[in-house]
């Protein structure tokens, strides 16, 4: 086959079986929107702002496990797209972001949108590369591909000039079906011998404790995990980004842990003797202070990147591997040994961890006239029967939905965790719906977060992506007026978001259904009324109490045991 | 403490780039950082001399052994090893005894003198930093024009070496 480089571009994209482009176009990527206009393989999906295509192609990646796929035009376009880059690097997610850049003559002239995009995104891409000759284009996109899915996941910028796609200059093409990189080959199966020193362990302990994360969801391992988990009779908890890997609703598990996680499942990671971390990467929002952390226990960790192992806890069992083909490995070791785990101590164990779980530390006021947030969440819970993808802004409602949305499966929440991006939740929906046409998708936001990428109700509008909103409009920043109230003695500094727009009028005019609901009593009804509306996008504008606090809440920096729980005063 | 990482990467536009951003994001020390080209000429060979406490060296070491970029990597401080800097010294030499007393430093310290002017010698010295420091501490310091050092490379001895196969 004869083609130019913009025709290599959106030929390779076919070939790997790349369904959905999230992109803008613009003048150094014309000939690539050229390309792309004259077929109907790849689909392109037109956003409103190029951090609403990164957003929607992670939602696409999160929920699919596939890689997500951008395309944005040189100097304005690559700046943009930079946010969404970030956020699906701190997060592991692989993605895939052509750039545009201009001719390979003017690079270095300040030319006309010009910007050094391999330089501005090296900092969080796991890797990027500038093709300067067609002739390495399908290469190079292959070995894009292949590095954002691969090992460790993450973002790979691929920036290529507008001559490299002229439509005049035609070569030989053949899809590169595999690739071989002599400077990177993830290690994927754990050493054997850790790996029976690691069953060791944990068939020794008497107060064990097995803190999952993100990695089992990228790696496709919740099977193994909830296997083993089941086998051994351990408590287990999920970090923020690992919800979904052990079903919440499953008696072992113990909610998740941090500076927001339950009680018990904080103390549990205090007082355990062995603590068992599988594909997490003791994140200060997890660890708190990690001269505190765990202070009884020998650590094992399970981790495909050697870097993320003794990073900021020092382990004393590490095992470099796939989750999935680790556990695998583990759970056949686990069943051959004839070590079984000690029943009194877990039974004495569990005991401990009833009596933490008897706080009944996510409790809120039921009986409060104003809506409880925390109240939303339990009702999206019960109307949705558990089985929402559920996408998710930033601040205090990320953490409510993280807390009293019950996930059950893998790659149904989607949430900024690492680097915590306000305006994820929208466009990040678009991408969950479009990858799953059938499914219900809720995006759960505050009025301040919404706003950071509102243009893309316009997109929903578009392509008919019938995604739920769920406003949680306490009109403050309330995670920083939450901070602003303990740490700063309630001077709420610029966290009171005035002249907010009305929601409800906002969304019809991008033809959108929009609802207000401002009474408890109607908050079951409406929501049943919007996921009634199958085939449409609605707008559920909850007003809720203004200065209700996310709790437990562990201080930053400190120790497990030292969390705030809601005191009696706002249970009142 | 005084590490020394030598590693071969993939002589790639940005490789180097990559390497100088990844100490400068982490708040990685570089005391000195030298690269060339091997006898491959698809790969370079970088030397960094850093400092820190062992979980930071291992930290770095892992940070640089994740770059797509590089191939291979080791921390030749671990073994026995040679290490070589070179340095150039430009140096104001008035009248001859001046010249007779820095030639006479000069063979001392193994080194030779490259270049001659009317009222300027151009020392060559190759050994470690410490032989360098001693050198200069050994002149007048108002004497020295110019300094000029490659900072370090290093080899492990025998039959170790950092090779791809
Ligand atoms: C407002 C706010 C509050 C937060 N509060 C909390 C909180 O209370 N609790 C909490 O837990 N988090 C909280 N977070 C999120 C936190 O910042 C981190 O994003 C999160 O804790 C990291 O989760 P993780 O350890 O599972 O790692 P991830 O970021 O999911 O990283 C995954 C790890 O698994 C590894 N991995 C990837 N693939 C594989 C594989 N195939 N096999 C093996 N390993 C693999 C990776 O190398 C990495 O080390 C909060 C975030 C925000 C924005
Ligand atoms: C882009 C960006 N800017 C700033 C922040 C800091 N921040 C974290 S939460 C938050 C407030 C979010 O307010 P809202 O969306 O209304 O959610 P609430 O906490 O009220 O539920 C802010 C400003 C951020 N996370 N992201
Ligand atoms: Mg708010």
């Amino acid at each position: 086959m004869q083609l130019s480089g913009a025709e290599i571009i959106v030929q390779f994209l076919k070939d790997e079986g790349v369904e959905y482009v999230f992109g803008y176009p613009g003048g150094s990527v014309l000939h690539i929107y050229d390309a792309l206009f004259q077929q109907e393989a790849v689909r392109h999906i037109l956003v409103r702002h190029e951090q609403g295509a990164t957003h929607a192609a992670d939602g696409y990646a999160r929920s699919t496990g596939k890689p997500g796929v951008v395309m944005v035009t040189s100097g304005p376009g690559a700046t943009n797209a930079i946010t969404g880059i970030a956020t699906a690097y701190m997060d592991s997610i692989p993605m895939v972001v052509i750039t545009g850049q201009v001719p390979t003559a003017y690079i270095g002239s300040d030319a006309f949108q010009e910007v050094d995009a391999v330089g501005i995104s090296r900092p969080c891409v796991k890797h990027n590369f500038l093709v300067k000759d067609v002739k390495d284009l399908a290469m190079t996109l292959k070995k894009a591909f292949y590095i954002a899915t691969t090992g460790r996941p993450g973002p790979v910028v691929v920036d290529v000039p507008k001559n490299v796609t002229d439509p005049k200059i035609k070569i030989p093409y053949d899809y590169p079906a595999t690739v071989s990189m002599r400077s990177y080959n993830p290690t994927v199966k754990g050493h054997p011998g850790q790996i029976k020193r690691a069953v060791d362990l944990l068939l020794g302990a008497k107060r064990p404790m097995i803190y999952s994360g993100g990695g089992v969801i990228l790696s496709g391992a919740h099977a193994e995990l909830t296997q083993m988990t089941r086998e051994l009779g351990y408590p287990i908890t999920n970090t923020l980004m690992g919800l979904g890997a052990y079903p919440a609703t499953d008696k072992q598990f113990i909610g998740m842990l941090g500076m927001h996680g339950t009680y018990e499942a904080n103390m549990a990671m205090h007082d355990c003797d062995v603590l068992f971390a599988v594909g997490a990467r003791f994140d200060d929002r997890v660890t708190g202070d990690t001269k505190l952390f765990c202070p009884h226990a020998k650590i094992i960790h399970i981790d495909i990147d050697p870097a993320s192992i003794s990073k900021t806890v020092r382990v004393d069992l590490p095992i470099v591997g796939d989750v999935k083909h680790v556990l695998d490995d583990m759970y056949k070791e686990i069943k051959a040994s004839k070590r079984k785990p000690d029943a009194a101590a877990l039974q004495a164990w569990w005991k401990q961890i009833g009596e933490w779980q008897s706080k009944d530390c996510l409790r809120f006021d039921r009986n409060s006239p104003l809506i409880k947030p925390q109240g939303v969440i339990e009702k999206l819970y019960e109307v949705t029967g558990g089985d929402a993808y559920v996408t998710s802004d930033v601040g205090q409602h990320q953490m409510w939905a993280a807390q009293f949305y019950k996930f059950d499966k893998p790659l149904r929440w989607i949430n900024s965790g690492g680097l915590g991006t306000m305006g994820f939740g929208l466009p990040a929906a678009l991408g969950v719906q479009l990858a799953h046409p059938d499914a219900t998708v809720a995006c759960v936001t505050g009025e301040a977060s919404i706003q950071m990428c509102i243009q893309e109700l316009s997109t929903a509008m578009q392509y008919n992506l019938p995604v739920k909103i769920v406003n949680l409009n306490n009109r403050y920043m309330g995670m920083v007026r939450q901070w602003q109230e303990f740490f700063y003695e309630s001077r709420y500094s610029q966290s009171y978001v005035e002249a907010l727009p009305d929601f409800v009028k906002l969304a019809e005019s991008y033809g959108h259904v929009g609802m207000r609901i401002d009474k408890p009593g109607d908050v079951e009804a409406a929501l049943k009324e919007a996921f009634a509306l199958k085939d449409r996008l609605v707008f559920m504008d909850f007003i809720t109490d203004q200065k209700e606090n996310v709790y437990p809440m562990i201080a930053a920096g400190k120790a497990h045991n030292q969390m705030h729980l809601p005191s009696e005063r706002e249970l009142a | 403490m005084r590490h020394i990482i030598s590693l071969l990467m993939e002589n790639e536009a940005g490789a180097l780039s990559r390497v100088a951003g990844l100490f400068s994001a982490r708040g990685y020390n570089i005391e000195s950082l030298t690269v060339a080209p091997t006898e491959d000429p698809s790969l370079s060979r970088m030397t960094i001399v850093t400092r820190g406490s062992d979980v930071v060296i291992e930290q770095i070491t892992k940070q640089l052994n994740k770059l797509v970029d590089i191939v291979k990597l080791a921390d030749i401080t671990e073994g026995k090893h040679i290490e070589r800097e070179l340095m150039l010294i430009k140096v104001r030499v008035a009248d001859k005894e001046l010249r007779a007393e820095l030639k006479r430093l000069t063979d001392i310290f193994g080194g030779r003198i490259v270049d001659v002017s009317e009222s300027t010698y151009i020392v060559e010295l190759t050994g470690s930093g410490d032989k360098h420091d001693a050198f200069i501490a050994a002149i007048d310091p108002a004497a020295i024009i110019e300094t000029v050092r490659s900072g370090s490379t290093g080899i492990a001895r025998g039959e170790k070496s950092l090779q791809i196969n």
